[in-house]
């Protein structure tokens, strides 16, 4: 019980309010850290493959023409790489889905925090700062591998101030980067959900089963939904175990089989009596809820 | 149990044609672009929005089906992100980033400016004595993979002959490529270390400011101090400019940070990170004006009076671009 509730808060915790024009409460949901670093991996990774490419093709280009394409290869490498690095992620984002191809996988944007349209000075300002975030720290660390003893406790120390700026998010709840808190954004998980079909308008022999309210009085919203991605999932075990604990608690024990069945003609039974319920002012968050 | 078959079902039947015409606009336009779209959708799209708004309100308050209200959730942030996302064409964007946005912000940093200005001359002097009075100061200020054999162990024909000699035609402009990438990367660091309370950029100013002094104080002791000085100024004048600015813009950072004033402390760093990334996406701009001086202009003109005037030239232009009064249209 402690631990639903505590599952409860943190994701209320995670939701920040942003209300339209229109009076309707968006309740965006931060990305949480573990998002945010694999989002920013994906791009370091598609960044450095680009780089490989771009200087295989180059290398290829020179060979073809000799030394005098050896400047201009040079040339377009030394640029390619500083576009690469600073404005990847900055021309990614400023464009209309927010977002580099790293944080699209992870359903992943970036907002401005007042709700406000998300500027160019901003997403420049977030990005920016990667410099103290990402290549500072990396670079004391590249220095240490290369010095040896004699610059480890200078590059040591380095490391450990930088590591504040890198371990900023872990440390206020807006899960905020420097370069955040500087452009005023954060970052929202918002994934592209597909809607599939409606459980309630599933074919089931639903006359097979009939409930008393007794039974159907015995759960809340949250076993319900817990329900319904069970039923969306339906993975074979999950849902024997399930439908063998449900006919446990309602005191069917004695059927079996058609676990599948039987769950979607409980779910339908206890979601229409549910919603009959919202109508009339009545909800009930789980099943502690009297 | 078949009560009332389901509000539910009918009122997403009812809609769920609209929610998905509402998706595949929005898909269009953030794949292709605002364009893409036809006058029918594009008149659709608001009507659509304020539709799934609505809808959104309705199912959490009736529907109990999780992932109906997790859809249109989702679909309403993605669709008020693009109604309310005024678009302007990066033609227009780019204009005004010169024309007003970029002046403004560079005004605005004016104290921070004189500070960081400040800052490098005193580090200047601070090098130019420095190394004076004692040589051995010269190998501290001036890392010797960037003297290049300039130091005072050099002879002062070789000395001259940096000034005049140009590496040849041959990588001009990759030497010009090589300095704007590099300079820049030096400035964005100084900028972002601002958030350090400024410490960091403080001590990068000066040591940028010394560096300079030492090479002075080097060619100043052969009797070379004035061609030094066109060699320096026909591009340092842009260059050193825009370190100032990237020094103030970092300045102006960690001051907010630190006394926020009347704001709060959020409110204060997002408004002073804002402004200082425009002058410092300028900056960069600056910083590539400045490789091309360095990296063509200063190889190919070799006549000392010519030198100075491009770079006095340049800095008067600068002064004049950034601070003749203009209107502001916005406040």
């Amino acid at each position: 019980m402690a631990d639903l509730a505590a599952r409860r808060g943190l994701d209320a915790a995670k939701r920040r309010s942003l209300v339209t024009p229109e009076g309707v409460d968006l309740s965006l949901k931060l990305a949480d850290v573990g998002q945010r670093v694999s989002a920013f991996l994906v791009d370091l990774l598609i960044m450095t493959a680009i780089l490989i490419g771009v200087s295989l093709l180059l290398v290829a280009m020179v060979a073809a023409t000799g030394l005098a394409g050896l400047e201009i290869g040079a040339i377009v490498w030394l640029l390619g790489f500083f576009i690469l690095r600073n404005g990847y992620f900055i021309l990614m984002e400023v464009g209309p889905r927010a977002a580099t191809f790293g944080k699209r996988g992870a359903g992943l944007r970036v907002v401005a925090r007042s709700g406000e349209r998300l500027t160019a000075d901003r997403v420049i300002a977030r990005n920016m700062m990667r410099e103290i975030e990402f290549y500072l720290p990396l670079s004391f660390l590249s220095y240490n591998a290369a010095e040896g003893a004699a610059g480890a406790l200078t590059s040591l120390a380095g490391l450990a101030w930088t590591g504040i700026f890198l371990f900023f998010p872990m440390f206020n709840k807006d899960k905020m980067r420097v370069g955040d808190l500087l452009a005023g954004t954060w970052v929202i998980s918002a994934p592209r959900k597909q809607l599939t079909f409606d459980l309630l308008n599933a074919d089931t022999p639903k006359d097979r089963y009939s409930f008393t309210e007794a039974q159907l009085d015995v759960y809340g919203v949250y076993e319900l939904q817990t329900l319904e991605r069970v039923l969306r999932d339906g993975q074979g075990d999950a849902v024997a175990t399930v439908a063998y604990t449900i006919r446990v608690k309602i005191g069917l024990a004695d059927q079996q089989g058609d676990d599948y069945g039987f769950l979607l003609a409980y779910y339908d039974a206890i979601r229409a009596r549910m919603e009959r319920g919202l109508l009339f002012g009545k909800r009930r968050e789980d099943k502690f809820d009297r | 149990m078949s009560t009332a078959p389901g509000d539910g079902r009918r009122f997403r039947a009812a809609r769920e044609y609209e929610w998905r015409r509402l998706e595949d606009i929005l898909t269009t336009a953030e794949k292709k672009s605002v364009k893409a779209l036809d006058d029918e959708d594009l008149l659709a799209l608001p009507i659509l929005y304020r539709g799934a708004l609505s809808s959104l309100s309705v199912a959490r308050e009736t529907s109990l089906d999780l992932e109906l209200v997790t859809y249109l959730e989702g679909l309403c942030a993605r669709a008020y992100f693009f109604v309310y996302g005024v678009r302007t064409s990066p033609g227009s964007r780019f204009a005004s980033f010169f024309a007003r946005d970029w002046p403004l912000a560079v005004q605005s940093l004016w104290r921070e400016t004189l500070v960081s200005l400040a800052l490098t001359l005193i580090g200047a002097a601070a090098g130019y004595l420095l190394v004076t009075g004692d040589p051995d100061w010269y190998s501290s200020f001036v890392p010797p993979e960037l003297a290049g054999g300039r130091d005072f162990s050099a002879t002062t024909e070789f000395l001259e002959n940096t000034l005049y000699d140009s590496p040849g035609a041959n990588g001009l402009s990759f030497f010009a490529t090589f300095l704007f990438t590099h300079n820049s990367q030096v400035a964005m660091l100084c900028f972002a270390l601002g958030f350090a309370f400024g410490v960091p950029t403080l001590m990068l100013l000066i040591h940028n400011g010394a560096m300079l002094g030492g090479i002075l104080a080097l060619f100043g002791s052969r009797g070379l101090g004035a061609e030094m000085g066109g060699w320096l100024i026909i591009h340092g004048s842009t260059e050193m400019f825009a370190i100032i600015l990237a020094g103030a813009a970092g300045f102006r950072i960690g001051w907010s940070v630190v006394f926020p004033g009347e704001e709060t402390r959020l409110d204060a760093a997002t408004k002073a990170g804002r402004t200082s990334a425009l002058a410092m996406a300028g900056v960069v701009v600056m910083l590539a004006l400045a490789g091309l001086l360095e990296g063509i202009g200063r190889q190919t003109i070799l006549n000392d009076y010519t030198r100075y005037a491009i770079g006095i030239g340049m800095i008067v232009l600068w002064l004049a671009y950034f601070y003749l009064p203009r209107r502001r249209e916005d406040g």
